[in-house]
């Protein structure tokens, strides 16, 4: 596969503590990478080497197959959690000087600001302070600037925070629109939907290392565990060595709701065979662990001792 | 590189575009020109200490007092010394002091004078009439001696001392007055940009951290052009403001004050050509002239200064500043880039603005007020951190070439210096939060990697 950038290696310790410890990514060309971790983990570090705001102690950046160098800097956009705008300056002017400070000449920059100004609708705010805007507007100008010098590589982290559903969906259009485009989307969040959502591909970190990276749809393969759902009427009592029950629900009116594993090798249709000898079988399908679910897992696996499932959950 | 052109143009369109620059811009000379000249007219001697003199000793000494631009000399009508403190006592506001001979005063005793007022008298007062007592008195003596008045007038020593600085070409004329007032103002004006301006940097990169556009800015350009855009941007401001105030104080100077000082002018000549009048008539001519001659704000100002060094005072002065400014501005950034709010810049201000200040106060008493030349003005004038206060204000006074361009040099190496550790604070501090910083903190982030 092409993959428009590689981390190889890459460690960097501050004082305190080590940021990132052996790192080693592949992002494919025109993907929407999603760089997940709980907080604290060594993403922000990362992508600042990527952007060339620190340096690796030691370990490489490669884009596109270059060591990564000052030249690169203009093929990536950047939108950082932490963002923010010139605030006693007018919109139209701000994001003229951002792009201008990426290496595009005035006249190209005045053409592409008009034409995204009139995409996210903010055309009457062009020559108004940024202060004046609500938050979500001043996100939309903050986004218009990560990507107005049409960079190959754009890395947003939490890109939709401070939007409301509309202007979110808005945004995750125009984000499925760059990739369209051949762009190469980063993309760091806690709000795994929107990873379910968006990203073809993941990379896990957590406490400095990377403990798990790949396609989602493969990753989702790998941590499936051979469970079912069942739901229907009648009375169930698995009693045997191949189904495991992991959870039992009775409902109103006889019906209930199953989670059942299978062991040694049983396929789905051997359990549903037992199943329909036993009960009126209403709903049966094999549950996918979630980004979520495997998030959660994969984090508890690495340092179980420091953060339960409860706490990550108040963390998100 | 173009990016730093960019930032500079940024900071400096964003800051002279602001009404505030504008306002500032136009109404500081318009104020200093209408301050020069309300306190040429206070100072204008229009009314001089009015001292009332009761002689005891029969002597007429009162005849012999000679009133001057500051002190004029009445008698008073009061039969006794009593009557005559009485008097005085009414006639408070109007008189500044009664000068009493009593009887027993001859003129080979020291004592039987007394001077009175109500409340302290200023040295000066006290030293202007004393002056007039012992030449009363010495004139009576030289009459009494047997000599006529012509001999005595002829006797007068009246020299008038011209110090003359042979280091400039051609033997320029030394005028004390001019060179000190320049180097007040020239030196005042570096302290004040300087303060004023390096605050300026400071808020301005807190400013960026707070509104957290940082981040998005250093993923654009390195923060050294970020932090050098932002200080040369804001030096262009200054310099900006600086030339406007010239260019309009001149304007004022030149073209309006003319027109307004016309009528003072003719008052000015006459005064100046009635040199050394008799005590009587002294009074007179003082009564008569009210708008009596503005030190300050005589016409044309411009012209006076040919007695200067204009060329390399102008030129050393855009120097030193620039220098100065660079020095401490960056240091002003570092600090803005370490903190998290105002109120924690306060502690680290301190020792930047300590060097400052104290470069400031301890110049005067060291150049103005002792000796422009000697060893504690050489090596103010040569350390980085005095140098662009303390050779400002030695310019006028003329410095020697090697001194001015050993200065030089001393300077640009200490900006180079200030700037790198301010750069390397500057990198690390942009992009930390929620952090309270101590010393020892910013010493280790100048050591931190890339």
């Amino acid at each position: 596969m092409n993959n428009i950038l590689q981390a190889i290696d890459v460690h960097k310790a501050y004082a305190a503590h080590v940021a990132l410890n052996g790192v080693s990514l592949d992002i494919p060309q025109g993907s929407i990478f999603g760089l997940l971790g709980p907080n604290g983990a060594g993403k922000t570090s990362l992508i600042r080497i990527i952007t060339q705001i620190t340096a690796a102690d030691s370990g490489e950046i490669r884009f596109r197959g270059e060591k990564l160098n000052p030249g690169h800097i203009a093929q990536i956009g950047y939108l950082p959690e932490e963002r923010g705008l010139y605030k006693k300056m007018k919109v139209g002017e701000q994001l003229l000087y951002l792009a201008r400070l990426k290496g595009l000449s005035k006249a190209d920059a005045t053409e592409r600001i008009k034409q995204w100004i009139d995409r996210l609708e903010l055309r009457a705010w062009v020559s108004k302070n940024v202060e004046d805007l609500s938050k979500g507007m001043q996100q939309k100008v903050q986004f218009i600037a990560t990507v107005l010098h049409e960079p190959a590589l754009i890395i947003l982290d939490e890109p939709f925070s401070g939007f409301d559903p509309i202007n979110a969906n808005l945004i995750k259009d125009e984000i499925l629109a760059l990739r369209e485009k051949g762009a190469t989307i980063i993309f760091s969040t806690h709000r795994m939907e929107s990873v379910e959502e968006l990203c073809d591909n993941i990379a896990l970190i957590n406490r400095s290392h990377k403990v798990l990276d790949g396609p989602v749809r493969h990753i989702k393969d790998t941590f499936k565990t051979n469970t079912y759902e069942v739901e229907g009427k009648g009375r169930l009592m698995v009693i045997h060595p191949d189904f495991e029950v992991l959870e039992h629900k009775e409902r109103e009116n006889g019906h209930f709701y199953d989670r059942i594993r299978l062991h040694h090798g049983t396929t789905p249709n051997d359990l549903l065979r037992y199943l329909i000898g036993n009960v009126e079988v209403h709903a049966f399908r094999e549950q996918i662990p979630s980004i979520n679910d495997i998030f959660i897992r994969r984090v508890q696996e690495t340092m179980p001792e420091s953060l339960t499932e409860k706490e990550l959950e108040v963390k998100r | 590189m173009e990016k730093i052109w960019l930032i500079i143009q940024r900071e400096y369109l964003t800051r002279v575009r602001k009404k505030s620059f504008i306002v500032v811009s136009l109404l500081a000379p318009l104020l200093l020109a209408g301050a020069t000249l309300g306190i040429a007219k206070l100072n204008a001697p229009s009314s001089a200490d009015e001292v009332a003199v009761y002689d005891e000793s029969g002597l007429g000494l009162l005849a012999r007092l000679a009133s001057t631009e500051d002190t004029r000399f009445v008698p008073t009508a009061a039969a006794s010394a009593e009557a005559a403190t009485a008097a005085f006592k009414q006639a408070k506001p109007k008189q500044a002091a009664l000068l009493v001979f009593s009887k027993d005063f001859s003129l080979d005793k020291t004592g039987g004078v007394r001077l009175l007022a109500n409340g302290n008298m200023s040295l000066k007062r006290q030293l202007n009439i004393r002056k007039a007592v012992n030449k009363a008195v010495g004139e009576l003596k030289l009459t009494r001696s047997g000599l006529n008045q012509t001999t005595i007038d002829n006797l007068k020593a009246d020299v008038d001392l011209k110090a003359v600085d042979l280091s400039q070409q051609g033997g320029r004329e030394n005028n004390a007055g001019l060179t000190t007032a320049a180097a007040y103002i020239l030196s005042i004006l570096v302290y004040m940009f300087i303060f004023i301006y390096g605050v300026q940097v400071m808020r301005g990169v807190a400013e960026e951290k707070s509104n957290r556009i940082m981040e998005v800015m250093v993923s654009s350009v390195k923060p050294f052009q970020l932090m050098m855009g932002k200080i040369l941007g804001i030096a262009a401001v200054v310099l900006t403001q600086f030339g406007l105030w010239l260019m309009l104080s001149y304007a004022i100077t030149t073209v309006v004050a003319p027109l307004l000082m016309k009528p003072a002018k003719a008052l000015v000549t006459t005064s100046v050509s009635t040199t050394a009048p008799p005590a009587s008539d002294a009074a007179v001519a003082a009564a008569e002239a009210p708008a009596v001659p503005q030190p300050g704000a005589t016409p044309n100002i411009w012209s006076t200064l040919e007695g200067l060094p204009i060329g390399s005072i102008l030129g050393g002065f855009l120097f030193f500043f620039l220098g100065g400014y660079l020095l401490y501005s960056s240091l002003f950034a570092a600090i803005g880039a370490a903190v998290d709010d105002q109120t924690d810049a306060q502690q680290f201000m301190f020792p930047v603005t300590i060097p400052l200040i104290l470069s400031y106060i301890v110049s005067i008493n060291v150049i103005i007020n002792g000796d422009p030349n000697g060893p504690l003005a050489f090596w103010l004038s040569m350390i980085p951190l005095t140098s662009p206060i303390a050779m400002v204000m030695r310019l006028p006074f003329g410095v020697p070439l090697w001194q001015l361009l050993l200065s030089a040099v001393l300077l640009v190496g200490g900006f180079i210096f200030t700037t790198w550790v301010a750069g390397r604070i500057y990198r690390v501090g942009i992009l930390m939060y929620g952090k309270k910083v101590t010393y020892a903190e910013l010493s280790r982030w100048m050591f931190y990697k890339g």
